[in-house]
């Protein structure tokens, strides 16, 4: 009960009377004053606020991908993703908070809004949410979501039906801790699990990476003889909340529609024959399903991984990026944002006298094995370093090259959980690795090739 | 497949599927069909392997008769024993992952609507008590909350009958059944009440011996849900096995079930009348008229 001769006093968060002469200052939840928020417009006159999204333009990825004036902006991955989908003819796209992914989602929304996505909602969880882009990608429309951590490994049993069901959506991981104790900070281990689903991986290692995976992901998997999810990768934190500069297209331009007939597998909208979809086609027939149909099945989900080759290679210019590689004494293999760090060690190792090289791996699955082969043959030292524990990276690069060069490699450094990567760490594991020092950060059972003790990595080689 | 959309020239109809000429020529596609013209016409579903006695196949079977375009229906399942009977019918199927039906027919429904717009592309999900009360509860109740625009029928046998008979959500309390072997310790999950809670324009209980019922609350489901909002139909459909019923027995304990703790009842809301009444002439929910006045 308040007392009536006592008026009440209205007081501010911090608990400071509020004099009513003032007026009424707004507060955030941490009691600072709002002075910049725009007000929010209800209705906004007659003007339509499709208006933008209905002029937009088909153009062929060609022109979109190649030949189209781009112009560069200083701005978060987020928005780099935002700004992607706005020009990639999304139709469909379900959303569910988590850190660090939220903001992505939050301004596919925007775009819902403004008309450039079609249809949109906020899911239940991850699992309704992958669920769901299933069943938007079986009508025959063009499909995106995007998760992280967490999020991806409870979506991960209906993303790893997608590529069984040949559904060629767009996800983007926004990489972040996954293991107990739970974080949300940077730690890409969630990649190792994708790796094994049969849809293609591609690992992006800064905004503009993001931006034009993101949109040539569309095109590659929809290609007939592809027919596949695309799962883009980054760094969370450090790819989607860092700014950079990004060059784009005008916003006035789109991709072509997903054209839903050009599928290998027909669509189920009821219109493609054979009539028994389930039937005929030989998917998830279970108890009536001979081995050998699950087998041929999964055969062909690899095979078409495969054939994407030449539509990375034509779309992306390539499923790695070599620098300085030829002649050089020692070569970093990197992928995501380990690839800005190495590209500053490359560097520092340049003023020391030493002349490393660098190769960035932008295609995960399918792996570019030719590719590092060859590159690979007469290098006397592999440094890898990772955002993860489990060293993903590493041993899918030295099974790759196992027999073809005798290169000694070293899986690492690694940092997880959320640790930042001083560029020293990648610069001593040059240096030691080419002077044979022993390495205080990377254990001898992370080391193998030329000149290691096979007894020493006997455990890692194990987990290849 | 839709008979609208695609017409074939003149000759190149006989390289169709003979599945789906067969529909067009002696099945229901395209034309209307009833439960008491059984036997006169080519089912969608004629091959299935079923145990002898399913009442959850005949209800299967009764429900795809009932559906008002089974050329443009699209079903959606899960893992148990009903999918092994759906992926066998003469229309596309969906067999995702576990208890994933009712997040998949959101997205699917949302798609066609783009693709196609208002022409009617009817999404039905067919699954189990286990599949829709226990391991796809929250996709089940979430797409009734966002009001999804497809039909969702339980095929409640009140057990996991195809991993072999262990006690689900809808399973009686007391029941003894593998893992638990103390009886189930809990009530029957109301999801009848729930779906009436999540909004669901049409709720219906139903048993599969009453065929032209079944045809009845079948067809007011699909026909609602496709603009007025979701509809859920619970069909008790026994599991002879676990329960050990004589397959000659079958049709007498979905009578006694009737009399029990399924007894019909069927809810719609002011929305879901008019719109039958209006749109597809429903005579029992159109305004009666005033009566006259009486003369002064």
């Amino acid at each position: 009960m308040s007392n009536p001769l006592e008026p009440d006093v209205k007081t501010n968060p911090q608990g400071d009377p509020i004099s009513t002469l003032e007026p009424e200052q707004k507060t955030n939840p941490q009691g600072d004053p709002i002075t910049s928020a725009a007000p929010i417009k209800v209705g906004g006159g007659s003007k339509d606020p499709h208006e933008a999204a209905k002029k937009q333009r088909v153009v062929t990825p060609e022109y979109m991908f190649f030949e189209a004036p781009r112009k560069r902006e200083f701005i978060t991955g987020s928005e780099a993703a935002k700004e992607a989908v706005r020009r990639s003819n999304v139709d469909f796209s379900v959303a569910y908070p988590i850190t660090p992914q939220s903001e992505t989602m939050q301004l596919i929304g925007v775009l819902y809004g403004e008309g450039y996505v079609k249809e949109y909602y906020r899911g239940e969880e991850e699992y309704g949410v992958m669920s769901a882009i299933a069943g938007g990608s079986r009508a025959g429309v063009r499909c995106f979501t995007a998760t992280a951590g967490p999020g991806t490994l409870r979506g991960l049993e209906p993303i790893a039906s997608w590529p069984g069901h040949r559904l060629p959506a767009v996800a983007m991981f926004t990489c972040r801790v996954v293991n107990a104790p739970l974080a949300i900070q940077p730690d890409n281990i969630e990649v190792s699990y994708l790796l094994n689903c049969g849809m293609i991986v591609f690992h992006a290692e800064n905004q503009q990476d993001l931006f034009d995976f993101i949109m040539k992901g569309f095109i590659i998997g929809e290609q007939n003889d592809v027919t596949l999810p695309v799962g883009v990768a980054c760094d969370g934190f450090f790819v989607t909340h860092a700014r950079n500069y990004v060059d784009m297209q005008e916003k006035g331009i789109k991709l072509p529609p997903r054209q839903a007939w050009k599928g290998a597998v027909p669509v189920l909208d009821a219109e493609n024959p054979p009539a028994r979809l389930s039937r005929d086609a030989p998917v998830q027939k279970s108890n009536f399903m001979a081995y050998n149909i699950h087998a041929v099945w999964q055969q062909e989900v690899w095979a078409a991984v495969e054939r994407s080759r030449r539509y990375i290679d034509k779309y992306m210019g390539g499923m790695l990026t070599a620098e300085n590689v030829e002649g050089a004494e020692a070569v970093i293999v990197a992928s995501g944002s380990a690839c800005a760090q190495s590209r500053e060690a490359v560097r520092l190792c340049k003023e020391q006298g030493l002349n490393v090289g660098l190769i960035k791996i932008r295609s995960l699955r399918p792996f570019p094995t030719a590719e590092l082969r060859k590159l690979l043959t007469k290098t006397k030292l592999v440094v890898i370093p990772e955002f993860n524990y489990v060293a993903w990276l590493a041993k899918d690069v030295a099974a790759a090259v196992y027999g073809y060069s005798n290169a000694k490699i070293i899986a690492g450094p690694h940092v997880y959980g959320g640790m930042s990567m001083p560029v020293e760490m990648i610069v001593d594991e040059v240096v030691g690795g080419l002077t044979g020092k022993k390495s205080i950060a990377v254990p001898d059972s992370a080391i193998m090739g030329r000149d290691v003790n096979q007894a020493d990595v006997a455990h890692f080689m194990q987990n290849i | 497949m839709s008979l609208d959309y695609v017409k074939f020239s003149p000759g190149f109809d006989r390289f169709m599927p003979k599945e789906y000429r067969d529909m067009v020529n002696h099945g229901p596609f395209g034309k209307k069909t009833t439960v008491s013209q059984m036997g006169s016409f080519k089912e969608i579903l004629e091959e299935h392997p079923m145990c002898a006695g399913c009442a959850m196949t005949l209800f299967i079977r009764l429900a795809m008769i009932s559906f008002p375009n089974p050329e443009d229906t699209i079903t959606v399942g899960t893992a148990g024993c009903g999918r092994l009977a759906i992926s066998q019918a003469a229309i596309p199927f969906v067999y995702g992952n576990y208890g994933d039906q009712n997040a998949v027919a959101s997205g699917l429904s949302r798609g066609l609507k783009l693709r196609f717009g208002d022409k009617p592309k009817d999404v039905v999900v067919m699954a189990g008590d286990g599949g829709m009360a226990d391991i796809g509860f929250s996709m089940t109740l979430h797409s009734w909350f966002r009001k999804e625009r497809f039909t969702t029928i339980m095929l409640d046998n009140e057990v996991y009958g195809n991993t072999g008979g262990q006690e689900s959500g809808m399973t009686n309390k007391g029941q003894v059944l593998k893992m638990a072997p103390l009886g189930k310790k809990f009530e029957k999950m109301d999801m009848v009440g729930m779906a009436k809670l999540a909004g669901c324009a049409y709720v219906a209980t139903v048993v599969p011996n009453n065929p032209r019922r079944v045809e009845s609350v079948i067809k007011k489901a699909v026909l609602i849900a496709r603009e007025v909002g979701p509809t859920y139909i619970q069909a008790y459909t026994s599991c002879n096995i676990e329960y050990s019923i004589p397959t000659d027995k079958v049709m007498e304990d979905a009578n006694s079930v009737e009399g029990d703790r399924y007894k019909f009842e069927e809810y719609i809301t002011d929305d879901a009348k008019n719109y039958l009444a209006n749109r597809y002439g429903y005579k029992i929910y159109q305004e009666k008229p005033a009566a006259a006045l009486p003369k002064a």
